[in-house]
């Protein structure tokens, strides 16, 4: 099954959007965005990957010959994770927010406030 | 929008998504072949550089001008989620009384626990060029190992161990200190970000040029990031009151 890693990506994109689209809580939502990063970061990975092929940090074990996986997405997955949580503590921020405000986190109801 | 509509919405869009993303699956690379056109490339420009972890070469010399866009992000959403956690006008903040008791056990596991996770923190970032880790990894070991003092103690152990203003200085210089790093290869080579200091031997700490160096700066600004961002979420949640319920 060699196309089975990229179908776990797409599967946790796809699952986490569902997460976002019938949440009853904005804490909830969050986390289904975060689910729906991890997609990516299979994805990245994915792509990178090499069977038996080794980290790439070199050493006095591992000469700069050795094959390793690609080193490009697995830097693009460090930077994809430091953004990932910082853009979730700014939700998470406006959460507390909106809670201190409207009293509620269920998106549908702060829908029927503002209407 | 009902939600019955809504989902209508999401499952048109998702099975589309679904169908192009699974055939495209089947046109890509196999998965774990040897074919890597970027490592390629990547590799033996780290190890021109004498940088032998190559992901942080990427990261903090290929692709410098990329982790300075990544550092002005968490700057810019740590400012705006504590900008965000200010306790308002109709908000106080109280000295929260030190409820609960902690077990001398527990208490000693985290006076030994602080020092070790600290270690372990400055060594991940020290070696960010030439091990696993780096600047990031190392400076979310270094910010939470401090919060140990809450998890074993209590947030007023915390908050006497971990004054807030020093950190958010810390986060302010580390971002301006990449920027500065910058601006000197600018000046010493003629191009933003470039690795302008002796590559040094490989894989020695002394090593790298500027890959060593924009790790400890990005180390110093996750660390003040992290801490002043946990310190407004646990200052939210423990000691900022709504002034009716703070008289009582």
């Amino acid at each position: 099954m060699s196309v089975l890693p990229y179908l776990v990506a797409g599967y946790l994109i796809l699952i986490g959007s569902y997460g976002i689209i019938r949440s009853h809580h904005l804490v909830h939502a969050v986390v289904c965005l975060s689910i729906t990063q991890s997609g990516t970061y299979v994805l990245l990975l994915t792509v990178g990957y090499q069977h038996s092929a080794t980290a790439p940090v070199f050493g006095s074990t591992t000469r700069p010959s050795t094959d390793v996986v690609d080193p490009v997405v697995q830097a693009m997955t460090l930077t994809d994770i430091v953004v990932s949580a910082t853009v979730t503590a700014l939700l998470l921020a406006l959460t507390v927010q909106i809670n201190k405000r409207h009293g509620t986190v269920d998106p549908d109801e702060l829908i029927a406030l503002r209407g | 929008m009902s939600r019955t509509a809504r989902l209508l919405l999401f499952a048109a869009g998702a099975s589309v998504l679904a169908a192009t993303f699974v055939a495209g699956t089947f046109g890509m690379p196999e998965f774990g072949g040897s074919e890597h056109l970027y490592r390629d490339l990547a590799v033996p420009a780290a190890v021109a550089h004498h940088t032998a972890n190559v992901v942080s070469a990427v990261n903090f010399d290929q692709r410098a001008i990329d982790t300075f866009g990544e550092e002005t992000i968490l700057i810019a959403s740590t400012l705006g989620a504590v900008t965000l956690l200010r306790p308002s006008r109709e908000e106080t903040v109280r000295r929260p009384p030190d409820l609960g008791h902690t077990l001398e056990s527990t208490r000693l596991v985290g006076y030994l626990l602080l020092p070790l996770m600290l270690m372990l923190g400055a060594d991940v970032v020290l070696h960010g060029g030439i091990t696993p880790g780096g600047g990031f990894q190392g400076g979310v070991i270094l910010a939470t190992g401090l919060h140990i003092l809450y998890v074993t103690g209590s947030y007023p152990t915390l908050d006497r161990l971990r004054p807030t203003g020093p950190f958010r200085a810390a986060e302010a210089l580390g971002g301006a200190a990449f920027g500065i790093v910058g601006a000197a290869g600018l000046v010493g080579t003629g191009a933003f970000l470039d690795n302008f200091l002796p590559f040094g031997s490989f894989g020695q700490i002394l090593s790298t040029g500027t890959v060593q160096v924009l790790n400890i700066v990005v180390g110093v600004e996750v660390v003040g990031s992290i801490v002043v961002l946990l310190g407004a979420f646990f200052e939210q949640e423990i000691s900022v009151r709504k002034r009716s319920e703070a008289s009582r």
